[in-house]
């Protein structure tokens, strides 16, 4: 820390005060700002131990474990009432992570999409792909969301007249309901089988890359591990006498019963976040790569590469040099805007949250549960897009 | 060491910040010259503002009455739109100073909340609303249906109760703000709407076809809406509670806005009582406030049959039936401890 402030030694000169020895000087603004934290921080801990003695509040994390008694209208896990707080926060979080999941996933793909199309020599391409970065970059995401969730209620019909879709689904604004997958017994056989292709996938792109790095020949690998991954399961469920019936949605008085629904909460927040934030990763992908130097291009053009090989193998693995460390903050930006799904109903972890918050009065313990939760998924997103960086990275030899 | 002496100086810091807080409620509004009042965001009849801005409606009439025993004038009020997720920390933190938003007294909010009720200013309970469309004549037929509900409200919590005592199925559809949940219910999103039923009178009134909605006649919880106020502050607990029942005595007393003035050379000892009139009187001196507290919150505001009926009631576009919301001594619950 004090290193670069000391890079050459102070001049000797006998009539130097203490103030003006960078040295020292140095020392004492970083115990003062030590000291400054410190005393913050206590203050506010001491401030709000008392206030919150004064006030008759009850405080401790035992709440917790204490029956809900709200229903969750969307859940990854079993969840009723009678779970507890912990539970519901528990549910919120899976929301979150799934909406952090699913986002990323599709802002990823429709951002290098545009990003790529806004570099496009046709115009038309371009100018469209110009037009969406700038209408979506320029929108705050709440706006977006609620653009999305109203367009969703307003267009759809009522669960009476759902719209009949193919294979027996219903689209209505409750949602898209679809006959849901009951696995049989042996169905524990197919994911089995699919982690062992993931497996084979694996050992196979290693052994095609060190066949070609030998002999210079290259294989259809994406074909052949495409193959792999989806064969192998196919199999093990034939293999296990095809265990699957399907639970299919029925019309109740109000609503259709049975199958599952995505309902349109968790479509309106999706779309919302992947779409606003792809417009950033577009951009993003473009700096990229007009940041890999022109001399490159020319340089693979020279040796022979066709355009395609050109970007495959030169222009890409440089840009996401580029790329990847401004992606990271893009990423945790769409996580932490699903808080704003509360704003819609959607029952991420802030909604659930507050709504535990509320029926509680545990304001202070929920809020800190709540950041340290979003802190964690930042922090490990950001650790493994670090290591991922770090992978990428240029390495010198 | 070093350690110690800033904890010292921090420890004097927040004694002194403690001390200036703890001076009580009432002292600080008098010194700060209005009342901070938690009031709904919008909700028609109780607290909603109107075309010019100000707040109109029964809570509201509530603070107004509470400005009028402190400072003989019930425009002292400073209002605070709370939803039902940010009503409770803004009274914890003492970013207001009374709560008056159709919050329901509950064991819980009473003891581990840190708040007090005393006054219930109106008896409710928890019903449903459904389009007529749908020809559901009881809230039992409503199994299968989406439901929408406010969250963090003991309605929620009611809701979960009903379905799973009956055995209904249901599909809870959840918002933070009311008008989320009006305009999720307008379009569509869910079949059934539930609250208290005078938050069902109120939203059905603002839909834009109201004739079109039905409120079904089962009630299924007791949703007693009383003012709240920090634990720890009994004084200004009796102020507010006090108020409260001048307004409900005022309507037994047949005192009201317009005559009040005419009682003040009443020579009935109750009445001279009441409003401060006695000689020696030590009435209003006792509660912090002058003695002539209840005549300024009549004067103010009227009583309580009169707010009743100007925001909720005939003279209002809800047209809410007293009900249990009745005197006392016409067979509703509202009942005044004497005052002497």
């Amino acid at each position: 820390m004090t290193d670069n402030a000391v890079t050459a030694p102070p001049p000797k000169r006998e009539t130097t005060s203490l103030i003006y020895d960078p040295k020292v000087r140095s020392i004492f603004f970083q115990v003062l700002t030590v000291v400054v934290i410190i005393v913050s921080v206590m203050w506010i801990a001491h401030n709000v131990s008392s206030n919150l003695a004064r006030s008759n509040t009850a405080s401790g994390y035992g709440f917790l474990n204490g029956r809900s008694g709200f229903d969750i209208g969307q859940s990854l896990i079993a969840y009723s009432s009678d779970s507890t707080y912990g539970r519901a926060i528990l549910v919120g979080f899976l929301n979150t992570l799934l909406i952090a999941v699913t986002g990323i996933i599709t802002a990823t793909i429709v951002g290098f999409i545009i990003g790529i199309g806004r570099l496009s020599k046709n115009w038309l391409i371009a100018k469209l792909c110009t037009v969406y970065v700038e209408v979506f970059r320029n929108i705050p995401p709440l706006l977006v969301i609620f653009f999305w969730y109203s367009g969703v209620l307003a267009i759809l019909p009522q669960p009476r007249d759902a719209i009949h879709g193919p294979l027996s689904t219903f689209l209505s604004n409750r949602g898209l309901t679809f006959p849901y997958p009951m696995w049989g017994e042996g169905a524990s056989a197919i994911p089995i089988a699919f982690l062992v292709a993931i497996v084979l996938a694996i050992v196979f792109g290693f052994w095609q890359k060190k066949r070609q790095m030998a002999t210079g020949k290259q294989l259809p690998t994406g074909w052949i591990c495409a193959a792999i991954i989806i064969g192998l399961p196919l199999i093990a469920f034939i293999a296990a006498g095809s265990p699957l019936t399907f639970d299919y949605p029925i019309e109740g008085r109000f609503n259709l019963s049975g199958g599952g629904t995505i309902r349109p909460e968790f479509v309106a927040l999706y779309l919302a976040l992947s779409l606003y934030t792809a417009a950033f990763i577009a951009e993003i992908i473009r700096a990229g790569i007009k940041g890999v130097g022109k001399g490159q291009t020319e340089a693979a053009a020279a040796l022979g590469l066709q355009p395609s090989k050109t970007t495959q193998l030169v222009v890409v693995p440089q840009a996401f040099r580029i790329i990847i460390p401004p992606l990271t903050s893009q990423y945790l930006n769409l996580t932490k805007n699903s808080s704003l799904g509360v704003a819609i109903g959607f029952p991420e972890l802030f909604s659930t949250g507050s709504t535990t918050l509320n029926q509680t009065g545990q304001a202070i313990e929920m809020i800190s549960i709540m950041l340290t939760i979003y802190l964690t998924i930042s922090i490990v997103t950001s650790l493994f897009m670090n290591w991922f960086n770090a992978k990428m990275a240029l390495v010198e030899r | 060491m070093k350690k110690t002496l800033l904890s010292a100086a921090i420890g004097a810091a927040v004694l002194g910040i403690g001390s200036a807080a703890s001076a009580g409620t009432l002292d600080d509004i008098k010194a700060k010259g209005f009342v901070q009042c938690g009031v709904n965001t919008g909700l028609a009849g109780f607290a909603q503002p109107d075309a010019s801005g100000a707040w109109k409606g029964f809570d509201v009439d509530y603070c107004r009455a509470v400005a009028a025993a402190i400072f003989n004038d019930a425009s002292k009020v400073k209002y605070s739109p709370t939803t039902a997720q940010s009503r409770f920390t803004a009274l914890q933190s003492g970013e207001v100073d009374i709560l008056a938003r159709n919050t329901t007294w509950t064991i819980s909010r009473d003891t581990a909340l840190g708040f007090n009720f005393r006054y219930v200013n109106y008896y409710d309970g928890q019903g449903f609303m459904v389009p007529k469309s749908l020809n559901v004549k009881s809230a039992l037929e409503l199994s299968g249906a989406a439901v929408c509900v406010q969250s963090g409200t003991t309605t929620e919590l009611n809701l979960a109760d009903y379905f799973r005592t009956n055995n209904l199925q249901y599909n809870p559809v959840v918002f933070e703000k009311l008008e989320e949940v009006n305009a999720a219910y307008q379009a569509g999103r869910c079949d059934v709407y539930t609250t208290d039923q005078s938050g069902l009178y109120a939203t059905r009134l603002a839909l834009s076809n109201p004739d079109d909605h039905v409120i079904l006649p089962e009630i299924i919880s007791k949703e007693p809406l009383a003012p709240a106020v920090r634990q720890g502050d009994d004084k200004w607990l009796d102020v507010v509670s006090w108020v409260g029942y001048a307004l409900v005595q005022a309507e037994e007393f047949g005192i009201t806005q317009a005559n009040i003035d005419e009682f003040k050379n009443s020579t009935n000892p109750d009445i001279k009582r009441f409003l401060g009139t006695e000689t020696d009187t030590k009435i209003g001196t006792d509660l912090g406030l002058t003695n002539d507290w209840a005549y300024n919150v009549i004067k103010g505001v009227g009583n309580y049959g009169e707010v009743f009926e100007r925001n909720i009631g005939q003279g209002s576009p809800l047209k809410i039936a007293r009900g249990l919301n009745a005197l006392w001594s016409k067979g509703g619950l509202q009942y005044a401890p004497p005052v002497r």
